[in-house]
């Protein structure tokens, strides 16, 4: 069992849980991420770990609700306790040890940045970040993120930072010249989008790939992804993969996969569900 | 003692299983096989000849003694019966339930020879059964503990057994386990019509009670390495399986609508989504669903598609009935519940719609060659013998191998070509003191020699700890 510590809410949807994890929150890299079970019959969803503090144990989830099972996690409140929790899983992130690194964030993806933004500051990489949510009280992780550098905040309408797209400040970022490596997570789109952008300027790009997972150990499939034409499983060969190579398409498309159990799912769980077999 | 004669023990008829009636359980996930009843398990017991020079205990990968364990029955002595099993299997209930008997201990039975063989598998299972139920009956006393420490890598049949022997021996034993749920393939993919899962959980409670302690969620490799493990215990087991699932390798294989057999029965079995009223976890309920493979796996994936509502669920196969490497029950069990035997037919590629959705597997028709290495007749495609099976969902069910998830973190551990894991005779690898068994090192065999492995280790590993 793994109890809740400390929970906060940082957005609208998405919400900070500090959960008791010590062997993970001990060793655990950026980049990595857990697989966890609220409760009993509970579905296994992966999340990244977004912090962790090995002196008091815990690691740092930071989540979006955005279906039923994240729904029920970030409704679970301070001393309730989460049933199983796995990792850290996946491959750490590959870091660069100096230059400049590009780290672009959207959405909740901005959460699974910051760790990566921590690491290559701490290894004296220069650190350029662009964020980005829909409006400002979407925007999280900034005050994080300004102490290891540059920040430049992006939102829809213009309500913080500057107005529009991330990619369109990561962009100038790059035409400014200088970026070694960009490192971007967030909705595929996004990711996708970023990717075309580095492209002609030949930067390796490195994006952390969200697909459904089942086991996290490589024994069921269900998490595969093509990466240069290849088949891989993203929570054993990943989560992270070279941006340029990834079929953003294909990834896309399976995240529909369950999309009307879904649906009937959040419905249900909104008290509206008529569907009784 | 029964005073049957020889004559009459011939003349008693197999008994059959009593069984769910085909249609009727194809539509539920409950357990097919009944059960032997007290009843016709001695008038099967009786058909013994208790042969003297017995070829089903050499056919026997574990060699159970199994003209001893029938004799019991016979005398009607089934604490006897269940003793003697128990002292030369951990987990009968199990085996008794999934080993392949045909092969093994049923195909060497001299009555076999003329007829047919007395149904080892089938009285395994009863006297399991009957100990099962009646609970802990005699409490074995705890061994005086050794002071020794063993961390077991998986909680498969090879582990499970694995650390119910060392525990017998009074060794300080730790199973880790990377999935939330103890079993291995016992809980995640066979399904509970064919091993109900309360059996596994009652096997794993009697370790739990032997002081065997379980650790879940721990996936070696990423928690813990094969190093610090082994620098906090006297010994290791390894014992994770070959649980990597292989694809064909035919374009439209990533479409939506394809799984490999091991998430397709994870979803349905450890994440229980064939109870959808209930269920967190979905899976698509195809209408068609062509399940690729003939072995035990894709058995239970075709069988698992028709409970789970499919109007018509068929396996995909090259070669023919003869060549499957499935149990032959499950073979005959999955014809009576209405499965559909596409043979001789190979897949060539997944078609699927513009949203890449899957619609049907384009196949090509096989004939049977020369036969291969394997001593089974190669199948070669018919030429413009191609043509599309409709489905709408694909279950690819053509093998496992080793997953490098572990053994890439520790290159010391010598592997052989297909990354299993080589062991010396007493299943130890080329690190002292850290022992290997079942899947990893076989490469995907079967519950009853991961068992053995499992067994013979724990000898092997209480001998090392006694000159360690
Ligand atoms: C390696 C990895 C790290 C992740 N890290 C984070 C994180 O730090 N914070 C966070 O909020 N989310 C993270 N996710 C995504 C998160 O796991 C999903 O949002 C969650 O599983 C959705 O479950 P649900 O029942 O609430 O929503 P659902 O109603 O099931 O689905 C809503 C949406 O999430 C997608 N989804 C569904 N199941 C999964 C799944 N098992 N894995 C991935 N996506 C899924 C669906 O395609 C759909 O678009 C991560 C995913 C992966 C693979
Ligand atoms: C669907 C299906 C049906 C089958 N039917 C039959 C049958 O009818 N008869 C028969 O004899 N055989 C059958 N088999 C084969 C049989 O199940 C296997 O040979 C047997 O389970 C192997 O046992 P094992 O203990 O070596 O490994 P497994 O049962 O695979 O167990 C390995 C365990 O280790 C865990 N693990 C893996 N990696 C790690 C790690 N890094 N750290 C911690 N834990 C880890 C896994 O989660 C798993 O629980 C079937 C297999 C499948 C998939
Ligand atoms: S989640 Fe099962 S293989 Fe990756």
């Amino acid at each position: 069992m793994h109890t809740i510590l400390a929970k906060k809410q940082l957005s609208p949807n998405v919400t900070r849980l500090d959960v008791l994890a010590p062997r993970i929150a001990e060793i655990k890299k950026p980049g990595q991420f857990v697989i966890l079970r609220a409760r009993e019959g509970d579905e296994r969803i992966p999340l990244t770990i977004a912090d962790a503090d090995p002196t008091q144990g815990t690691i740092a989830l930071v989540i979006q609700a955005v279906g039923k099972s994240t729904r029920e996690i970030v409704a679970m409140e301070v001393c309730d306790a989460i049933r199983d929790i796995s990792g850290p899983l996946g491959h750490p992130t590959e870091l660069i040890s100096s230059g400049r690194a590009l780290c672009v964030g959207g959405g909740v993806g901005t959460a699974v940045v910051h760790p990566i933004a921590k690491a290559l500051h701490a290894q004296g990489v220069q650190v350029t970040s662009v964020i980005g949510g829909r409006a400002k009280e979407w925007v999280i992780f900034e005050e994080e993120l300004n102490r290891l550098g540059e920040v430049i905040v992006c939102t829809d309408d213009g309500s913080h930072g500057r107005k529009g797209f991330v990619t369109d400040a990561a962009k100038e970022v790059l035409e400014a010249g200088g970026i070694d490596v960009v490192y971007a997570v967030g909705p595929v789109p996004m990711m996708r989008a970023v990717a075309n952008l580095t492209r002609p300027f030949g930067v390796h790009t490195i994006v952390s790939l969200n697909p459904v997972m089942v086991d996290g150990t490589g024994m069921c499939g269900g998490c595969r992804v093509d990466v240069g034409g290849e088949t891989k499983f993203a929570c054993v060969d990943g989560p992270e993969f070279d941006g340029h190579q990834v079929d953003f398409d294909l990834l896309a498309d399976r995240l529909q996969t369950y999309r009307e159990f879904e649906q009937r799912a959040n419905a249900c769980a909104d008290g509206q569900c008529r569907i009784r077999r | 003692m029964s005073t049957i004669s020889a004559k009459e023990r011939m003349q008693i008829a197999r008994q059959l299983m009593p069984e769910q009636e085909g249609l009727q359980r194809s539509g539920n996930f409950k357990e097919v096989n009944l059960g032997f009843s007290e009843q016709l398990a001695v008038l099967e017991a009786q058909r013994c000849l208790q042969c003297k020079d017995a070829k089903c205990i050499r056919g026997c990968p574990v060699q159970v003694n199994i003209p001893r364990f029938i004799q019991f029955i016979t005398n009607g002595d089934l604490a006897g019966a269940a003793k003697s099993l128990a002292s030369d299997n951990a987990l009968p209930c199990i085996s008794g339930r999934v080993c392949p008997q045909e092969e093994q201990c049923e195909g060497s039975c001299i009555r076999g020879a003329k007829g047919q063989p007395v149904a080892i598998g089938y009285l395994e299972r009863f006297v399991a059964d009957w100990a099962l139920n009646q609970g802990s009956a005699a409490q074995e006393e705890a061994p005086a503990p050794t002071g020794k420490k063993v961390a077991v890598i998986g909680a498969g049949p090879a582990g499970l057994t694995a650390a119910g022997e060392l525990a017998k021996k009074g060794h300080d034993v730790t199973i880790y386990e990377a999935l939330h749920k103890p079993g291995g393939v016992l809980v995640y993919g066979i399904p509970e019509f064919r091993l109900p899962k309360k059996i596994v959980a009652a096997e794993v409670d009697r370790l739990t009670k032997a002081g065997v302690k379980i650790e879940c969620n721990v996936v070696i490799g990423r928690t813990y390495t094969i190093p610090e493990l082994q620098a906090q215990f006297d010994a290791l087991f390894i014992a994770n399986g070959a649980g990597l699932p292989v694809f064909m390798n035919v374009p439209g294989e990533n479409f939506k609508g394809v799984y490999a057999a091991n998430e397709y029965l994870t979803r349905v079995n450890l994440m229980e989504a064939y109870d959808a009223e209930s269920a967190n976890t979905p899976v698509l309920i195809g209408q068609r669903v062509a399940v690729v493979g003939g072995g035990n796996v894709a058995m239970d994936a075709v069988r698992t598609a028709k409970r789970l509502g499919a109007e018509k669920a068929m396996i995909v196969y090259r070669r023919t009935k003869e060549e499957m490497p499935a149990r032959a029950e499950e073979i005959h069990h999955a014809a009576q519940e209405g499965v559909d035997f596409q043979l001789l037919v190979a897949p060539l590629e997944v078609v699927g719609d513009e949203k890449r959705w899957v619609t049907g597997l384009k196949c090509q028709r096989m004939e049977l060659g020369e036969p291969d290495a394997s001593g089974r007749r190669k199948p070669q495609p018919v030429a413009g013998s191609e043509f599309v099976l409709d489905c709408d969902v694909v279950v690819v069910a053509i093998g496992t191998k080793s997953n490098p998830l572990l053994t890439a973190t520790c290159p010391e551990l010598k592997l052989n070509k297909w990354g299993n894991i080589e062991t010396d005779e007493n299943g130890m690898t080329s690190l002292p003191g850290v022992f290997a068994g079942g899947d990893i090192v076989r490469g995907a065999a079967t519950v009853i020699l991961a068992m053995g492995d499992g067994k013979n280790a724990a000898q092997a590993i209480d001998r090392y700890l006694k000159t360690a």
